[in-house]
């Protein structure tokens, strides 16, 4: 008899206990990744890493905000946190090996999303989305206005020519690391939403007041939520300095990632952790073709078209829609 | 950094109250919206910034002051805020799903604002010209320049209109009890969605004037509706949800801190200022100087 | 004895307006009080003071010989005390079982010796809904209930956070005479099960059925307490509330 514990909303693989799955993931991006050493286009790992950084963003962004209900508009400066620590530790110890570096600027947006909770959690809903529109404003300007990083005229990263351990070009270990924190992001997502823990999150995102009365310790479990949902965003954003080679506040700091990690979520479906993941790969493929065959300037409005259009017509997303096609 | 002095002083907090008195216009739209109706539409500024582009239009192309552009399009204005509102209420308000998917169409709207204008006008920086842009009276200690007071007078002209409108006409108090009491509302008869509707189209109205004053103030490119979120949001939380004079204090306060930041630490930290306040206000008092 | 619940000197403003005012009220253990008075009397803001969801700015609450005062809604849900909501809120997206699921996690598995765990979760679940005729609705969804499978939802996940005390909210409002009857003998059931029951309702025929005494409140204030063939009779109950 299944268990009244499986959520008959979405996994699309219900029975698999979290090792297996695990060990699932692992597999899947082991063999990504050898399938694109094999064919050993460049381009194809520029892209690679985009499409998995936006899983990582995605899904960091739906913890807080599809399972929890606190909507996170300062992606930005999680992320940016995240790739201007690398510069920092960069500069300070240049032998630092990017594992570390994407640990500490992790642990680094953590502890400000943790931060930025306790000091905005215990309000409104809306007054935490307004306050993280906030955060992002006052990073932003904090590193522009700090010369160590190059301030608004930006940092130079010089990235090595061959890749530590595996070799080749130093794109592909991005790559790696990259599928790496997807794979580790994606397993948590998965453990959450089976868990007391995924439990607790959907009673305050359902009703809060509810949740309280019935004993959740609401704002714990917030806080919970927005330092993973924080660390995670700072891991993802570790590695691209080294990405882009050259950083500066415009481009770290671009709406685009923070309208991305709501988007993709949102048009994939928020209720799995699935749904980051198909809307990462179809609104990030979609992207990534209008800019080759349109222009850059378009590619850039889709999101924002298209989430828009979700929002009012399927707020289900994706998934979403499958599910009542089911029924 | 220059060094302390008086005359600087005095012209830092004289141009502050100007500014302020601008950004309480640039507010009213979301003490309507957000304080009186609680539509949280992080879209405004986007709003202004296609005021600001109206204006520009308007003057550039026909040679019209860039006010009397604005004020020719108001209507236009007030037809848009009623459609976005008739939107956002059939696809959020009457499912009661506000909260995740409202936030996240008004910033998709915002975003899809700002590379519209982006596409349209380019990302270079677009200015009016006004025969009062430029001039100031000298006031012996300090100077008035023309180009924030005007936008001053229009700015408290709008919000003093307002304040008149909620408080003497009847659709202006509707307006104030949908605020506190829909089926109070229904009982007179009156549709609460209408009277929103109304008051959601006037506050996007609002944004036409403000985003003329904003271009006569200051060159405007694309993406600086982004800093007004927090500037806008910061004057409604700090001067109190509801309150329109606790509105025109709390901007009058952000003015003066901002130009006193600008002229003593640099240009670069004022946005910062904003949303100082507002992260402070929300910790510490989150009911605002004047709020209910 | 001990009273389980203690009020005393329980006062709640809203800006300028009182809402309670020195309330002092006891529930003895095993008991089943009656709480009525006119609307706006503030019954509900007195059970939120209790349960913690609004805060008081005088006057003490102690369960179990234990002050609650400061403490945030779940921490008292913990100790054992559980209120259903006047408006039945439940988790929208969550099933019956999952709903009456999240108090077992995180009030009776909080607690020392409680712990719960897989199967024995899921039997709870059915269980507890069983009690209140919702078993086989265990895995719909709250939209997919009537106005009475709600209320006694409400009731169920109350009762999931396996409380000494339960305090039911006007959940018989705008029920048929049969369905009131039916959340009158549950309340009895669990009553003789163990649990303290404080009703708060506006249906006299329920009240005086289920209550072994009665408090009235009138505009904040607490103006009668005792036997409820007494209470009825109170010339001062009858002007404000029931009526000449």
């Amino acid at each position: 008899m299944a268990s009244l514990a499986d959520k008959t909303a979405v996994a699309a693989v219900p029975g698999l206990r979290a090792l297996p799955f695990t060990l699932a993931l692992i597999a899947i991006a082991a063999a990504i990744f050898a399938l694109g050493r094999w064919y050993n286009n460049s381009y194809a790992f520029f892209m690679g890493y985009v499409v998995v950084q936006y899983i990582v963003l995605g899904t960091a962004w739906n913890i807080l905000g599809g399972y929890t209900g606190y909507v996170n508009f300062g992606v930005t400066a999680f992320f940016a946190l995240g790739a201007y620590s690398t510069v920092v530790l960069h500069k300070l110890i240049p032998a630092m090996p990017l594992p570390v570096m994407i640990l500490i600027g992790g642990t680094l947006a953590g502890l400000v999303g943790l931060g930025t909770g306790y000091l905005t959690l215990r309000l409104r809903g809306v007054f935490f989305s307004i306050a993280t529109l906030a955060l992002a404003v006052v990073v932003q300007t904090l590193i522009i206005n700090w010369d160590f990083v190059g301030g608004a005229r930006g940092a130079y990263v010089l990235r090595p020519r061959v890749a530590p351990l595996i070799g080749g070009d130093y794109v592909q270990y991005l790559f790696l690391l990259m599928l790496g924190m997807c794979v580790i992001v994606l397993a948590t997502a998965r453990a959450i939403e089976r868990s007391a823990l995924g439990y607790g999150f959907a009673a305050i995102r359902d009703d809060e007041a509810a949740a309280e009365a019935s004993g959740v310790p609401t704002l714990r479990l917030k806080l919970i939520a927005t330092t993973l949902s924080g660390g995670f965003m700072g891991m993802a954003g570790a590695p691209l300095p080294f990405y882009v080679t050259y950083l500066d506040p415009a481009s770290g700091f671009s709406l685009n990632y923070a309208v991305n990690a709501i988007a993709m979520p949102l048009i994939g479906g928020t209720g799995s952790w699935l749904g980051p993941v198909i809307g990462a790969v179809l609104v990030g493929g979609l992207q990534e073709y209008l800019r080759v065959t349109i222009s850059s300037a378009v590619n850039v409005l889709v999101a924002g078209v298209l989430m828009v259009a979700f929002v009012i017509l399927a707020p289900q997303g994706i998934i979403g829609l499958f599910q009542k096609r089911k029924r | 950094m220059d060094g302390f002095s008086a005359d600087l002083l005095i012209n830092a907090i004289v141009s502050g109250l100007l500014l302020g008195g601008f950004y309480a216009a640039v507010s009213v739209g979301i003490a309507i919206s957000f304080g009186l109706l609680d539509i949280v539409n992080i879209a405004h500024p986007a709003f202004i910034l296609l005021g600001s582009y109206a204006a520009f239009i308007g003057n550039t192309v026909f040679g019209i002051d860039p006010i009397l552009a604005a004020v020719i399009a108001l209507p236009f204005f007030y037809l848009l805020g009623m459609a976005a509102y008739q939107v956002y209420y059939v696809a959020f308000e009457r499912r009661d799903d506000q909260s995740l998917r409202g936030l996240s169409f008004f910033f998709g709207l915002l975003f899809i604002t700002e590379v519209a204008l982006v596409l349209t006008f380019g990302v270079d920086y677009r200015t009016v010209q006004a025969n009062y842009i430029g001039p100031s009276i000298s006031l012996g200690l300090f100077d008035l320049p023309l180009r924030l007071l005007v936008p001053f007078l229009v700015a408290m002209a709008m919000v003093m209109a307002f304040q008149l409108f909620l408080s003497r006409t009847f659709i202006g108090r509707a307006v104030q009890a949908v605020a506190q009491d829909q089926g109070a509302l229904r009982l007179m008869a009156a549709d609460p969605v209408k009277i929103k509707r109304i008051a959601f189209g006037l506050s996007i109205a609002t944004a036409a004037l403000a985003g003329a004053c904003l271009i006569i103030i200051q060159p405007v490119e694309p993406s600086i509706g982004r800093e007004y979120i927090g500037r806008v949001f910061a004057i409604v939380v700090l001067g109190g949800l509801g309150s329109f004079p606790g509105m025109v204090i709390a901007a009058m306060t952000l003015g003066i801190a901002e130009s006193l930041t600008a002229t003593f630490f640099g240009p670069s930290w004022a946005p910062a200022v904003a949303f100082g306040i507002l992260l402070i206000t929300l910790a510490v008092r989150p009911s605002g100087i004047l709020g209910r | 004895m001990t009273a389980l619940l203690q009020v005393s000197g329980l006062s709640k403003r809203f800006g300028g307006f009182v809402a309670l005012d020195g309330i002092d009220l006891e529930v003895q253990p095993g008991e089943r009080l009656g709480l009525i008075g006119p609307n706006g009397s503030g019954k509900s803001t007195l059970v939120n003071c209790i349960c913690g969801t609004l805060h008081n700015e005088t006057g003490s609450v102690r369960f179990a010989d234990e002050a609650l005062d400061g403490l945030t809604a779940h921490q008292r849900t913990r100790r054992g005390l559980a209120r259903s909501f006047q408006l039945p809120r439940p988790f929208a997206s969550l099933s019956l079982a999952e709903n009456v699921r999240i108090p077992i996690l995180y009030s009776v598995n909080a607690r020392a010796g409680g712990h719960l765990h897989g199967a024995a979760i899921d039997e709870r679940c059915l269980e507890l809904l069983g009690l209140f005729g919702l078993a086989g609705k265990a895995r719909q969804m709250p939209r997919d209930l009537t106005q009475i499978e709600m209320r006694k939802l409400e009731l169920a996940r109350a009762m999931a956070a396996g409380p000494k005390l339960l305090i039911s909210d006007e959940a018989m409002a705008g029920l048929s005479h049969a369905e009131v009857d039916e959340i009158i003998a549950l309340l009895i059931r669990l009553n003789e099960q163990g649990v303290t029951v404080i009703m708060i309702e506006h249906i006299m025929r329920a009240v005086m059925e289920f209550s072994q005494r009665l408090a009235v409140l009138v505009a904040g204030k607490k103006i009668a307490d005792g036997p409820p063939k007494d209470i009825v009779r109170d010339p001062e109950v009858v002007k404000a509330y029931l009526g000449e």
